[in-house]
């Protein structure tokens, strides 16, 4: 085991002098009196190591020594990890004692002795692989596949699998022979580097099926797929946090993780304190049932930030690996670039654009690579689908991470301080953000054979309208209200309709907050249906009041539930005010 | 503090900046504070046996010969009960005449709260001034600044909601702060009959501005005493935070560190987190709220210390002169409060939250008849009656000298609406229309 002693420090930037081998990115332990500070090493010079201390160094020494593992930075896999709450070095939060985190504290991620119901999936004799499925345990409601460890190369031979029954995630499952006749023991657990994407599975196509989130303007504008990437970048409070907190609760997925990386500590909280009471609708469990969370909010260590967004990225590639739909969610990624950047800067690199590392582009792409769809080798299909937040800097999205982010991710939902301001909620700005997805020929096949044959027509028919909406506003901002044929009126105000009643949605309202997509097929359809048709006025003054109506109608339906007698009570209004100025068309 | 009498003391300094010492020495721990003929210093870089000191008072006046002493420990306050009342420098020490304080002592700056072990704040603040409490709603718990430029009366603002608020304890920060704006607190919190429920860490225009690092750590630090063990709420008061993003800047230049944006420190970011993330609300009762002041240079938010700010804190509060009513209105449009929705609805009549939005969208409506008019068109009657409809919000609802309570906001803006528009125009829930919207007969 190499040994090192401390001969620097400067805030979490330690050099060590080290007495033997040492490899990048390798994890080692810095002893400060009783306690053991977790450092990962960055960079090497000669007999020098830079490590980054996933601690405070407050009352370091020089001369203090250290060992190093001989690993990387790892995650412990098995089942135990839904519904729990880690921090960025997968540290059980809940097994900390006392209400401030202590320095130096490591907690075990899983449960050593609780039990869990074993079934076996493969037999004695079956040949196998890293990510073949040797059982499978029951984990809330997902079925837990114990897999061949990722770690293990090449093919190998099932000697004997354990019986259905009681097992803890220590205990013995299955024994494996590889060709040379070497046996292996598999347990439950198993622990796999983060930096390093998994990689059992046979391949990646391009993701093609719809991921419904319940967000209209996501799901009818710019819709997302499984396994697809896609993030937000916006100014400080235009919504980026809600919006990830509504896909966490509305997005059908058989697992969330939720990353939040160098944020408010009161945001975790929130889904902590909600999500063991909220119901998904679609299974009846609750919430919590579903997701992990991962926490290293802002006034946690740097540096274990940085780890954070990999714990993530590795425990839900783990769960796609047994054919779950994983959405992986990470707020912000721009915490993450800091982290980076302030440790680049300690270490006096060279900097890129703004100070951040020279590299950031490529560590960005890198990790949005990891997602995605991906057929494994027994046939099963799984997938990733990453949504990140972005915070740039003064709100200006000509800065490096979301410039980087945009060249890797395929969804733009950007939130406007305009839109914020007027409190047109969620922010995404209709007309600046797209879809990449929209153009996959796949893509629109199954929009085609499973919302309908014109669905993405009407989408492109609404994207126009929105445009020659913004327009018309324009127009008649210039050339005033009296200045503009009624037209101009009536254009925009048909897109203040679908702005309205498609766009906005309230994240806090019981029934507004998520839309299935069968009720947003109807009410798109009904608003298809409404721009099209022709209305007559005589003043612009007219133009105005009439939409409010149908807007202010519209709204209300959206309050009450889908096809309840109140829903039913204002369609009927709503058909009354459209007949009062709708103007026949010849067939 | 006094040096003990074991200790080595070096005389050779090898390097001396404007805010910074370097010198040879050994079995230094990081962190640890020192002092300078006399001046506190702390460590904040270790190279082999070169140790840089961060020196709080300046470096103006310090020899290459002069008397270095390591204390073995990072800054630390004592605290106890008998914290309350009293008023302290950036150290600690007292400025009020009064004896040292006895007490634990604690090192400053220390470890986060584990998340798990916070609750979710859900205890409105009231402050009786509707453009907060109406579209702001503060909640305990929270952290929330005002973004102000230097000539708006955001300390006696501040004051007020500190009185208001009901605290346990009144934790003041100043950085900064000039001998008047602390005498007007003292003032304030003397003529309420506050004073045992204060305590003050003042770091005047007077004292040196690398001082001020200490501040809100020390502030933060009395807080969490009082927050944890005692289980109380405290409210604590952090102005001017820009002055203390100015000193870190000083601090970092110094030591070469590659700026980023304004030249501000890359680890501004963490730098301010580590403060604004001590706010918190524990399950036990006790709770930190985090009143701060940044003030803006120019209105412009863009600046990296209002930027990581914003980024950092539950919303934000914008103080702006309505020039049509010539008073001082909390802005709704600028202004947000990120936990109201933790409390409006709850804390508050369940009307709260529409009526909040629909009041804000009508405001927004005016604005744009406003711009409107200025290009030189002709309104329409909507247009007139937004505008009409703004005024009297801005001066009954938003100025800053409103004083009413919870019910009383909501039945304002209900009559409001009801003088200006239709029910169709305000865009409210049925149900609650039909149950709030002033009836005929009081028209
Ligand atoms: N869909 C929504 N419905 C209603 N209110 C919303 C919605 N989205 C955002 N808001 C309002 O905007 C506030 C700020 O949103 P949020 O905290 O998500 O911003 P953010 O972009 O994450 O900011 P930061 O970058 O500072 O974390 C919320 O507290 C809420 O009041
Ligand atoms: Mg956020």
């Amino acid at each position: 085991m190499t040994r090192g002693k401390v001969s620097g420090i400067i805030a979490n930037l330690v050099i060590i002098e080290v007495d033997g081998p040492v490899s990048q990115n390798e994890i080692c332990f810095i002893r400060l009196g009783e306690t053991r500070l977790m450092a990962e090493v960055i960079k090497m010079m000669g007999q020098k190591a830079f490590v980054q201390v996933f601690e405070s160094t407050r009352n370091l020494r020089v001369g203090d020594t250290a060992e190093f593992t001989g690993h990387m930075l790892e995650v412990t896999l098995g089942p135990g990890i839904l519904s729990k709450n880690y921090d960025g070095l997968q540290n059980d939060l809940d097994k900390m004692e006392g209400v401030f985190l202590k320095r130096g504290e490591y907690t075990n991620p899983l449960e050593d002795d609780s039990k869990w119901d074993f079934k076996p999936l493969a037999k004695a004799g079956d040949l196998v692989e890293a990510g073949s499925w040797l059982g499978e345990v029951k984990e809330n409601w997902i079925a837990h596949k114990i897999m061949v460890p990722f770690k293990f190369q090449g093919k190998y031979t099932v000697v004997s699998v354990a019986a259905e029954g009681q097992y803890t995630i220590n205990d013995e499952i299955a024994v494996l022979k590889d060709r040379d006749g070497n046996t292996r023991k598999v347990t439950m657990v198993q622990k796999w580097p983060v930096k390093l994407a998994i990689k059992a599975f046979k391949e990646k196509p391009r993701p093609f099926k719809m991921m419904e989130t319940g967000i209209r303007c996501i799901d009818s504008l710019n819709p997302i797929v499984e396994g697809g990437t896609g993030f937000t970048p916006g100014p400080f409070g235009t919504g980026k946090t809600v919006l990830q907190h509504a896909l966490s609760k509305h997005a059908e997925a058989d697992m969330i993780v939720v990353a939040a990386c160098g944020e408010r500590a009161n945001e975790v909280v929130e889904i902590f304190t909600e999500f063991p009471e909220l119901e998904d609708p679609r299974t009846g469990r609750k919430l919590i049932e579903r997701t992990t969370i991962i926490a290293n909010t802002s006034n946690m260590p740097v540096a274990a930030r940085e780890a954070s967004v990999y714990t993530a990225m590795t425990i839900a590639e783990y769960y796609r690996s047994m054919g779950l739909k994983i959405l992986l969610l990470a707020d912000s990624t721009s915490r993450w670039a800091q982290a980076l950047r302030e440790m680049s800067n300690r270490m006096e690199e060279l900097p890129g654009q703004d100070a951040y590392p020279m590299d950031l582009p490529a560590i960005i792409s890198n990790f949005y690579a990891r997602a995605g769809y991906v057929y494994l080798k027994n046939g099963s299909t799984g997938s990733i689908t990453f949504i990140g937040a972005v915070s740039p800097a003064g709100g200006n999205l000509k800065e490096p991470v979301t410039e980087s982010t945009k060249k890797a991710a395929r969804c733009f939902y950007a939130l406007s301080q305009q839109r914020a301001d007027s409190k047109r909620y969620p922010a995404v700005d209709p007309i600046d953000s797209y879809s990449k997805y929209l153009e996959y020929d796949e893509f629109i096949e199954y929009l085609k054979n499973n919302i309908s044959e014109n669905w993405l027509d009407q989408l492109l028919y609404f994207k126009n309208l929105l445009i020659r909406g913004k327009e018309a506003h324009e127009q008649i901002n210039i050339l005033g209200d009296d200045g503009v044929p009624i037209d101009y009126h009536i254009r925009y105000w048909k897109s203040e309709v679908f702005d309205y009643v498609i766009l906005q949605q309230d994240a806090f309202d019981p029934v507004d907050s998520s839309t299935p997509i069968k009720r947003q097929k109807y009410m798109v359809e009904m608003i298809y249906d409404l721009v099209r048709d022709e209305y007559s006025f005589e003043t612009f003054e007219e133009v105005n009041e009439y939409f409010r109506k149908v807007i202010n109608v519209l709204k209300q339906m959206n309050y009450s539930a889908f096809e309840s007698e109140d829903f039913k009570k204002f369609e009927k209004q709503l058909k009354q005010i459209l007949e009062e100025r709708r103007v026949e068309q010849p067939a | 503090m006094e040096a003990q009498a074991f200790q080595k003391v070096y005389t050779k300094i090898s390097q001396i900046t404007k805010a910074t010492c370097s010198l040879h020495a050994t079995d230094v721990g990081y962190d640890e504070l020192a002092l300078i003929n006399g001046r506190l210093a702390q460590v904040v870089k270790i190279i082999g046996d070169t140790v840089t000191l961060q020196v709080f008072g300046g470096t103006e006046g310090i020899p290459t010969n002069a008397e270095v002493k390591f204390l073995g420990k990072a800054p630390s306050l004592k605290v106890s009960d008998d914290l309350a009342g009293r008023f302290f420098n950036a150290f600690g020490e007292p400025i009020d005449g009064g004896p040292d304080v006895e007490g634990e002592e604690i090192e400053i700056g220390g470890p986060s709260v584990n998340p798990v072990q916070r609750k979710q704040p859900s205890n409105m603040i009231f402050t009786g001034i509707a453009g907060i409490d109406l579209n702001n709603s503060l909640v305990t718990g929270q952290k929330i600044p005002f973004f102000a430029d230097p000539d708006q009366p955001y300390n006696q603002v501040m004051a007020i909601v500190a009185l208001r608020a009901k605290a346990d304890k009144i934790i003041l920060g100043g950085m900064g702060l000039t001998n008047d704006d602390y005498l007007f607190y003292k003032n304030v919190f003397e003529n309420a009959g506050a004073l045992d429920r204060i305590i003050s860490f003042v770091n005047t225009t007077d004292d040196p501005p690398v001082e001020r690092l200490l501040v809100p750590d020390m502030a933060l630090t009395a807080a969490e005493y009082f927050a944890v063990e005692k289980n109380e709420t405290v409210l604590v008061l952090l102005t001017d935070m820009t002055l203390y993003a100015d000193a870190l800047s000083i601090v970092s230049n110094r030591m070469d560190q590659i700026p980023s944006k304004d030249s501000m420190p890359g680890s501004l970011y963490s730098d301010l987190a580590k403060i604004y993330e001590k706010a918190v609300q524990f399950p036990k009762g006790g709770s930190i709220t985090i009143i701060a002041v940044t003030t803006l240079s120019g209105g412009d938010i863009t600046h990296a210390i209002p930027d990581n700010t914003g980024y950092i804190t539950e919303g934000q509060l914008f103080l702006r002169r309505d020039t049509d009513i010539a008073k001082v209105i909390v802005d709704p449009f600028r202004s947000l409060s990120r936990l109201k929705q933790n409390v409006i609805g709850k804390d508050t009549r369940k009307d709260h939250a529409q009526v909040m939005n629909a009041a804000i969208k009508l405001y927004s409506e005016a604005a744009n008849a406003k711009t409107k008019l200025e290009n030189g068109f002709d309104l329409s009657d909507f247009d007139e009656r937004s505008l009409d409809f703004a005024k009297q919000y801005s001066n009954d609802l938003l100025a800053i000298d409103v004083n009413i309570g919870g019910e009383e906001m909501l039945d304002k803006s209900w009559q409001l609406f009801n003088k200006h528009f239709k029910p169709e125009e305000v865009a409210i829930k049925q149900e609650l229309v039909d149950k709030y919207w002033p009836k005929k007969e009081n028209e």
